[in-house]
């Protein structure tokens, strides 16, 4: 993908000729080619296939769901359907006030991908623009911005996380402000190290010589060609977002009951272990196949985006 | 070497000043400041106020006082908890044995199991045998901790009755610390069945404790073989004749095993994110549980010295690992 991206920068040096463009179009073939390395991987494929029905169990969930999440709607502590006195209605069951396991499990994925979505836009965007400017204007700036990246990553996530929200109070919003701020210096450093790398190519010279301006050779020129880690990093941020989201649901400090969160469920359900183990069983297994998911298709982007494996 | 060494530590320095700035900057920031929680419900006179802090020194400046934080810091002295009277140091030290002890069973046991099945999947690559260690090491790493040390006391616990689930040892025996382990300790009282019965306690905490870390160590060992299996001087000691078991195990495997142990020091982050959850669940008398209840009970002396300390702690080991890590590899010295 960058060597692609590369030529056409270096073919356009100089030249105002719009037609610079080969026939066929080279976004469709970098696109074509990435598909071509991620559909080797078969576990990738099975994990985009189980993230996108989740992603459509959360668009569709009021369709999907056969009772309210929030409502108590059955008997309590019903087990699941095809256990003895499990009612078909309640096919996994229902929790300690009634509440029917399965729709709040279909709520639950809205909670769990928003928060990933909020998360990898907040840290991403911050950090590539910390990491652009710490590379690319370098001095007393690249010193101050990293240092703070090193203070953040020498304090563990989760008790990062839990300081914050000391600070801010409990809540949804919070977590992911939280979250945020702890995964961003994995950005910041990654876009920073492909800047230093890429700054002194010619064909940033190049471009450089022509006239453009320090934001489009930032953005414009520099940034497509260290896409590739980013967006990896992106995959495997995602997922760490939601399970620190739901470690700080489980421990009180996320979003709050009755809100149908999988880590928060699992809160809510820790002293009915013995009694009724399905209330803790599924929440986890949710977590724990999302997360799966995007982790595997993590490991495809990683197989098909970078250039050393493509030749192995 | 000196120079590597001293290079390494003047880095910690502004790391060092800027984490205890979030310590510093955590108190001040929480809603409600000292003198209002000082004077509970019956609120403070304004002259009450003043006089309250100039004697905590509060109506300094920032910069003093942060200063002074740092001095005392230093001095070892890390507030005094507002829930024990005690300081928040001996609190921390007399709780943190018990989570090196889980910490370092932790990651001998994913040492232990995750090189091995790292190795052996890269020996069979692409067979069923490494997609099979491969899958379950993505599942490890994918793995919602706190659910799965649920599980475990489910079926370990609950179901087959085999281990208990909190503590760190049975109430029946009792014996002085010595080295605060409690694996060592139950050995040098001699009581019998003490070892025991504390190694039951700490079997399933530790696997938890473990899973992740087991999964990166297990990859990361995986992909560094398959690089080094690659190289040409493999492929020369192959061509000499040398079997496979001398080639995988001596020529192979020292310069594979140069990446994993960077990745098993950065794993100690990692072990104090999880030690949080797991002494939370299991009841384990660490200072992850510790840092948990002071939050619960609004002790913000013990959780400013907390991140502070741990925050130290983490340092402390990467600057170790750093240095170990400019032992066996001297083009990182040169640099």
């Amino acid at each position: 993908m960058s060597h692609i991206s590369a030529q056409e920068s270096e073919a356009g040096v100089g030249a105002d000729i719009p037609s610079r463009i080969p026939a066929g179009n080279p976004r469709a073939q970098v696109l074509r080619e990435f598909w071509y390395y991620f559909s080797r991987n078969k576990g990738a494929v099975l994990g985009l296939f189980v993230f996108l029905l989740v992603v459509l169990v959360a668009l569709f969930a009021p369709l999907i769901a056969p009772h309210n999440p929030l409502v108590p709607a059955g008997a309590i502590q019903l087990p699941p359907a095809w256990w003895e006195r499990g009612n078909p209605s309640f096919l996994l069951g229902t929790d300690d006030i009634g509440r029917d396991i399965l729709s709040r499990l279909i709520f639950g994925a809205r909670y769990s991908l928003f928060i990933g979505l909020v998360v990898v836009t907040l840290s991403v965007s911050v950090g590539i623009t910390l990491g652009l400017i710490a590379g690319y204007v370098r001095g007393w700036l690249d010193i101050v911005i990293m240092r703070v990246m090193d203070v953040i990553l020498a304090v563990p996530s989760l008790l990062l996380a839990l300081a914050l929200v000391a600070i801010l109070g409990p809540s949804l919003v919070n977590v992911m402000i939280a979250i945020a701020l702890t995964l961003q210096p994995h950005f910041v450093r990654l876009t920073r190290a492909a800047v230093l790398a890429e700054k002194e190519r010619d064909y940033v010279t190049a471009a450089r010589v022509v006239g453009a301006g320090p934001l489009r050779l930032m953005v414009v020129t520099i940034l497509p060609n260290c896409l590739g880690p980013l967006i990896v990093q992106a995959t495997l941020s995602f997922s760490n977002a939601i399970l620190d989201a739901a470690a700080l649901g489980f421990l009180g400090m996320g979003a709050q009951p009755p809100t149908p969160e999988w880590g928060t469920m699992l809160a809510g359900a820790r002293e009915f272990i013995s009694s009724a183990p399905w209330i803790v069983t599924y929440p986890g297994l949710a977590i724990l196949i999302t997360v799966l998911a995007i982790n595997l298709v993590g490991d495809g982007l990683r197989d098909a985006l970078d250039p050393k494996l493509k030749r192995s | 070497m000196l120079r590597f060494f001293l290079s390494r530590v003047a880095v910690l320095v502004p790391t060092f000043l800027g984490v205890a700035l979030i310590a510093f900057a955590f108190v001040r920031l929480l809603p409600g400041d000292t003198i209002t929680i000082i004077g509970g419900e019956r609120g403070v006179s304004p002259e009450r106020r003043a006089a309250l802090e100039a004697a905590l020194g509060l109506d300094r400046p920032y910069i003093v006082q942060f200063g002074d934080y740092v001095f005392s810091v230093l001095r070892g002295d890390f507030g005094v908890s507002t829930s024990t009277y005690r300081p928040v140091l001996q609190e921390f030290l007399t709780l943190f044995p018990a989570t090196i002890e889980l910490s370092v069973v932790a990651i001998l046991l994913a040492v232990a199991i995750g090189i091995p099945a790292g190795i052996f999947a890269a020996l069979k690559r692409g067979t069923w045998i490494d997609q099979g260690i491969m899958g379950t090491a993505l599942v490890g790493y994918s793995m919602p901790i706190f659910w799965w040390a649920v599980l475990l006391i489910i079926f370990f616990s609950g179901y087959l009755q085999w281990t208990p689930v909190s503590g760190r040892i049975s109430l029946m025996y009792f014996f002085p610390p010595v080295t605060g382990f409690m694996l060592i300790d139950s050995l040098l009282s001699g009581q019998a069945g003490a070892f025991r019965s504390a190694l039951s306690h700490l079997i399933l905490p530790a696997i938890v404790l473990a899973t992740i870390p087991l999964a990166v160590i297990a990859r990361q060992t995986r992909s560094a073989m398959l690089e080094v299996l690659g190289e040409d001087y493999v492929r020369t000691a192959r061509a000499k004749g040398l079997g496979p078991r001398r080639v995988v195990g001596v020529h192979a495997l020292r310069n594979a095993l140069i990446p994993v142990v960077t990745t098993i020091g950065l794993q100690v982050g990692v072990l104090l994110t999880g030690a949080i959850l797991t002494e939370t669940i299991f009841s384990w008398p660490g200072i992850g549980k510790w840092l948990i209840d002071a939050v619960g009970r609004r002790d913000y002396p013990s959780v400013q010295g907390g991140i502070l300390l741990i925050a130290i702690v983490v340092m402390a080991v990467n600057l170790v690992v750093d240095l170990l890590y400019g032992l066996i590899n001297p083009r990182v010295r040169a640099r």
